[in-house]
């Protein structure tokens, strides 16, 4: 228990490399806003949940709304499979969270801060709170911080309740408001409309870890690392069949074939890349690289060697996603059970190929009418592990009119499906 | 549940209350805060809630169904979960689940006859680089096999 808190030995370009605590937060309250909001923006910092959107257009948007009281959430609702870097921000690298909140917030000038914890991590709310306590000590929290009249600013911790929906930018905030956590529609965006109707920046855990160190040393700097539309570096949490499972910080652009290498990852069959809303990709695309112009990512890589049976990992997201579909929108609600039991018909041998195109077509659907992320990237594992392993899957489990070769009345074989 | 407990959870309640306030923001701090003492939120105490908050009792009873952290009947005295994510899967979690609900007779989201656990077979909680791994209340189990994980629930 304790062994998680215990800062190791990690080293990497920008959030493990070495940080004075409170120094970017005392050379940001001498900047001015909008060289703050410059810097951010020569950096090309995007929001490292995995869409990728520009943080200094949201901060922007939020800074430049007309209003009294604006938020800064901390997205600390991190549910996704295979993912936990936020996890070893959290427990290791508190101060770069807490001083990114603390920089937002008087970029955008907001005046409360918020961090959605999930339940899961609620052993991680005491330490949490004691850091917040520590600031406020050193007047980093509170009133006139950092001897800038006017910026105050506090933050406080809510939990979350077990639901993986919630870590929607939208669902999140229903969720801060005492209500189911259901997407709600887009526009209005939460940096106009946000939580209690105030615009709301809503940054991921990593997003903001990387905000002090950009601010210490600039913009520029941030840019040399990565490629030139996924600027800086990312957080990956490699774990699975590896000899080294952890939290690996690494440029963006990687190549698959290289995170295997560095974890140590031996007769690797399969890569599932973006946890289990992610895509999963074969031997025969190790060389592609892990950016947002190409494969984007929030960090999760699970990692599965030739001895694992891709069915059962299809069906385990399928369930996965069966239960966490908030419910509310059709296409997400029925197509997940409808995914999932189009697994269970291959997993009987009770299947036809057409009908597994239908509900390929079906994925289309999903893709196109849910109303959020989750039910728009469920039908992803289905799609890619189906199609990339289909020789596997389909040799494995023949359809009683084919026979065990795969060939029979029709004259398809499991092989020439596609 | 007699009167003298229904009273002790009305003071607790408009304790919580007087403390975060009547706002709707206010309602998940109050129903994890009262779950968190008195194990699960009760019917009974679900309508003073939502009376003392200006909430139809429904709508609280809702949100309790919604998040899979909250519970409307009663748990037991240690909640375990272990983790079904497919990583911890393929590490045996599967197998330690299956061995808990053997050695103490119950099903996941069940609660053992003694009431001294109430297993919960979870999603992915973010600790697949230490996997499989199991949390007991609050405490964290890493790498956790069949006799460890045995071990740890009989000694609780």
């Amino acid at each position: 228990m304790n062994n998680l808190f215990k800062k190791k030995d990690r080293k990497g370009p920008v959030l493990f490399s070495e940080y004075k605590p409170g120094s970017a937060l005392l050379k940001a309250a001498g900047m001015s806003r909008d060289d703050i909001l410059f810097e951010i923006k020569d950096s090309g910092l995007k929001g490292r949940g995995g869409a990728g959107f520009p943080t200094s257009v949201k901060w922007m948007l939020t800074a430049s709304a007309d209003s009294e009281r604006k938020f800064i959430v901390c997205n600390a609702d991190e549910g996704e499979p295979g993912t936990f870097k936020d996890r070893v921000l959290l427990t290791e690298y508190p101060e770069l969270v807490l001083e990114g909140m603390i920089i937002a917030a008087y970029t955008i000038g907001a005046k409360e801060g918020i961090i959605y914890l999930r339940a899961e991590y609620s052993y991680i709310k005491e330490f949490l709170e004691n850091k917040i306590s520590e600031l406020r000590k050193y007047n980093f929290l509170g009133k006139n911080i950092a001897g800038k009249d006017g910026f105050d600013f506090d933050i406080k911790i809510r939990l979350g309740s077990g639901s993986y929906v919630c870590g929607e930018e939208t669902a999140l905030i229903e969720s801060l408001e005492g209500h189911r956590g259901e997407p709600r529609n887009k526009p209005p965006f939460p940096v106009n409309t946000g939580y209690l109707g105030c615009p709301t920046v809503v940054n991921n855990v990593e997003t903001l870890a990387s905000v002090p160190h950009i601010i210490n040393k600039g913009g520029d700097w941030f840019h040399k690392f990565g490629t030139d539309k996924s600027t800086g570096s990312k957080l990956f949490s490699i774990s699975g069949d590896c000899k080294y499972p952890g939290v690996y910080e690494l440029p963006f652009g990687i190549s698959i074939k290289d995170l295997l290498e560095i974890s140590g990852a031996e007769n690797t069959k399969a890569v599932q890349i973006g946890g289990a809303s992610g895509l999963c990709f074969p031997e025969s695309e190790f060389g592609r690289k892990l950016c947002f112009e190409e494969i984007s990512t929030g960090g999760s890589v699970m990692i599965f060697d030739r001895s694992r049976d891709m069915l059962k990992v299809l069906k385990n997201f399928m369930e996965f996603f069966v239960e966490e579909s908030c419910g509310q929108c059709t296409p997400c609600r029925i197509g997940n059970v409808r995914l999932l039991e189009g697994v269970k018909m291959i997993e009987r041998n009770e299947y036809t190929f057409e009908y597994i195109e239908k509900l390929k077509e079906l994925c289309g659907t999903m893709k196109i009418a849910s109303k959020c992320g989750l039910g728009q990237s469920s039908p992803n594992p289905f799609i890619s592990i189906l199609e990339n392993f289909k020789d596997e899957i389909f040799g494995k489990h023949l359809n009683h009119n084919y026979d065990e070769k795969g060939i029979k009345k029709s004259g398809i074989s499991a092989a020439s499906y596609s | 549940m007699n009167e003298i407990e229904k009273k002790i959870r009305r003071e607790f309640i408009h304790e919580l209350i007087s403390r975060h306030g009547t706002e709707r923001t206010s309602l998940l701090p109050v129903l994890q805060e009262f779950q968190k003492k008195f194990g699960y939120i009760d019917g009974h105490s679900q309508q003073e809630i939502a009376f003392a908050m200006n909430i139809h009792p429904v709508e609280v009873n809702s949100i309790i169904s919604f998040y899979s952290f909250l519970y409307d009947s009663p748990r037991g005295r240690n909640t375990v979960r272990i983790c079904r994510n497919i990583v911890c899967d393929f590490h045996g979690s599967n197998e330690i689940a299956e061995a808990v609900s053997r050695e103490f007779n119950l099903n996941s989201g069940q609660t053992s006859e003694d009431g001294k656990i109430t297993l919960e077979i979870t999603n992915c909680f973010g600790l697949c680089d230490k996997s499989p791994s199991m949390i007991v209340n609050e405490n964290v189990y890493e790498k956790i096999d069949k006799d460890s994980a045995l071990k740890i629930l009989r000694g609780l």
